[in-house]
């Protein structure tokens, strides 16, 4: 009964969802339970916040390891949900909504969270040069050919390009570095990528009928 | 005052208008009585800037749910002189014979004669005009006549991805069935997946934990759920060595669904005393503030094996680095393209596209499994043979003008070409 009711429900919701675009009729059934989905996910949100304060609870009440940062997550937690709960400092009356500009929480979003988020996204730029490295090492024939389409595009994409490269008559410019760099873009490399999103169309299809069909068991513990 | 009549006053163009006027006005005049309507006096000169477009036409959008009625117009023959002072369009349109109200106002001219009304709503009846607009007035067309829009029962235009998916689909049923009856199919090997055991055997004998990062999508995304199938084995593997699991998400679905996922594996291992809760944990639905949190447990824990699986986005490179920075056997796989190259320079094994959701089907070994796997094969020769034939045929007709091989092209495009 724990694995037939939900495999019931995969099966016919599944089912409906794709009559559902070949009948007009139905054509908004699928944003209706994505509607759904969001309500539960909303709720969901409950215990994923009642998960946090209870892990971060039983880390400083057990002074666990670098339980002085549990203190910040639960201060950061909090403050937050009551700068949006109660509407801190809100600029006109309690209908506004809660990131009016001037209130607590737009404030504490602007000037904290964004900051934050910037700064581990601009890590990336140093990750970017240290894959990149470990990457375009000549190792081998594959590895080779792609430093050169690399180191190509890179200068393509530069006004140095163009400078060492601007000599090359008209008649044969696909060898200029520029346009060199925008064919290794646009053919091979969008070539590629295509392939590849064939095979995960065919991937999701192959999948989905899976679940719907109850042959993919794997996520509710397999066959018992 | 009835549809008819009103229809016929609002379509009088104003100089049809001025000329009945002066007709009503004219007994008067012979009579020598002024004329007691209020009509145009005779000193008045009355200037028509521009003319009102013509022949309006209004049509049932075909194969929709009775929801948009499609309008098109000639365009005011004003707009082909020189100093034309027509500057946009309006459209009016009016519900059940009721008052005509603005619909739309389109200020480009140059390029625009049709509009689609999305507004409608199939059992109602709708009649439309479209007015010429200057910088002193407006010039009204005729009106259409009232047009109730159709609701189709069969999406027609989707005929042949219909007749696709069916082909497909009816591939991986065919196969699945063959499986079942015993024969075997070759499945060529994945690396990513035959790594499995030996990571999770590595973090074993290294007495350290394991790290599967499902993602940052909710359980809407498909590939969270294939993340979540591979969990399934990997969980079972991991009960039976009696490894340590540690699996922070950033959706509370994914959390509870996880759970139940894990708490499944160790039962059928075996070993549900081995479980707790605390195996998966809640972090944060903010993309960055998760990655913070996981990089953290990466440096502090210092997992021997990353399992990376399902939807990632700018994060892939900072968590794949972080990882390979600890030391970890890495097996990442996503459907993001645009991801795939991160992964492939910073992890060990990389499941590209179509293998992660391949995974828990190879992982298994079950033959219906496996056979839903071989129908995919049929999709991807008909693939080639469309590609193959696409380029054929557009060459052909590109290069020596071959009436039957742009046909041939036409008729893929019109079936394969998802716009």
């Amino acid at each position: 009964m724990r694995q037939t009711i939900p495999l019931f429900i995969t099966f016919f919701i599944g089912i409906l969802l794709i009559i559902a675009v070949f009948i007009p009729p139905f054509g908004e059934l699928g944003e209706t339970f994505t509607l759904f989905f969001d309500i539960m996910a909303v709720f969901a949100f409950f215990l994923g916040g009642g998960n946090l304060l209870r892990v971060h609870i039983n880390k400083l009440r057990n002074k666990k390891p670098d339980w002085p940062y549990s203190i910040v997550t639960l201060s950061g937690f909090g403050l937050m949900l009551a700068a949006g709960l109660f509407k801190i400092n809100n600029p006109g009356d309690i209908a506004a909504a809660v990131d009016t500009a001037g209130s607590l929480f737009y404030f504490m979003f602007h000037a904290a969270m964004v900051p934050l988020g910037s700064t581990m996204y601009s890590l990336l730029a140093f990750f970017v040069a240290s894959a990149s490295y470990r990457a375009f090492r000549a190792k081998n024939r594959e590895a080779t050919l792609l430093l050169i389409a690399a180191f190509i595009i890179l200068l393509g994409r530069t006004p140095f390009g163009m400078y060492i490269s601007g000599w090359i008559p008209d008649e044969v410019s696909l060898f200029q570095i520029p346009n060199l760099a925008v064919w290794i873009m646009n053919s091979p490399n969008l070539a590629g990528q295509r392939a590849i999103m064939i095979g995960i169309g065919l991937g999701v299809i192959s999948m989905s009928l899976r679940l719907i069909l109850g042959i993919e068991r794997s996520y509710l513990g397999g066959d018992k | 005052m009835s549809y008819h009549s009103r229809r016929c006053l609002r379509s009088l163009p104003t100089i049809t208008a001025i000329v009945s006027c002066l007709l009503l006005a004219l007994p008067f005049y012979a009579s020598g009585q002024e004329p007691v309507t209020d009509s145009v006096p005779a000193d008045t000169a009355v200037v028509i800037e521009a003319a009102p477009p013509t022949t309006v036409l209004s049509s049932d959008h075909k194969y929709d749910d009775g929801d948009q009625i499609n309008l098109s117009w000639v365009p005011s023959i004003d707009e082909t002189l020189k100093d034309s002072k027509v500057i946009g369009y309006k459209i009016y349109r009016a519900e059940d014979g009721g008052e005509f109200e603005l619909l739309a106002e389109i200020p480009d001219v140059d390029t625009t004669n049709a509009y689609a009304d999305q507004e409608v709503e199939h059992g109602h009846k709708y009649a439309y005009y479209v007015a010429s607009v200057t910088e002193t007035g407006e010039y009204a067309s005729l009106e259409t006549m009232p047009l109730e829009p159709e609701r189709e029962w069969l999406d027609l235009n989707k005929a042949y991805l219909f007749i696709m998916a069916l082909i497909i689909s009816g591939a991986v049923i065919i196969y699945v069935e063959t499986a079942k009856r015993g024969k075997e199919l070759f499945v060529r090997k994945i690396a990513g997946l035959e790594a499995i055991d030996d990571a999770v055997g590595r973090a074993t004998e290294m007495g350290r934990p394991v790290l599967f990062i499902p993602g940052i999508h909710d359980m809407d995304d498909v590939q969270t759920l294939a993340a979540l199938t591979i969990l399934g084995r990997v969980a079972r593997t991991i009960a039976d060595y009696d490894t340590k699991i540690f699996m922070p998400v950033s959706r509370s679905l994914v959390m509870t669904a996880a759970r139940e996922t894990i708490k499944s594996s160790y039962q059928a291992a075996g070993r549900p005393d081995a479980y707790n809760d605390d195996m998966v944990n809640y972090v944060t639905d903010e993309q960055f503030g998760y990655v913070a949190a996981v990089d953290g447990i990466m440096v502090r824990e210092k997992p021997a094996t990353v399992f990376l699986l399902g939807a990632f986005f700018a994060e892939s490179l900072i968590l794949a680095e972080t990882g390979n920075s600890v030391g970890a056997i890495q097996i990442a796989g996503t459907a993001r393209p645009a991801q795939l190259p991160f992964f492939i320079a910073a992890c060990d094994f990389t499941l590209i596209g179509e293998e992660l959701f391949a995974a828990s089907a190879y992982l298994s070994g079950e033959p219906r499994q496996l056979g839903s796997l071989k129908g995919q094969d049929v999709g991807k020769a008909i693939a080639m043979v469309v590609i193959i034939g696409g380029v054929a045929t557009a060459t052909l007709a590109g290069a020596w003008q071959m009436g039957f091989a742009e046909s041939i092209h036409g008729w893929l495009m019109e079936v394969f070409s998802t716009n």
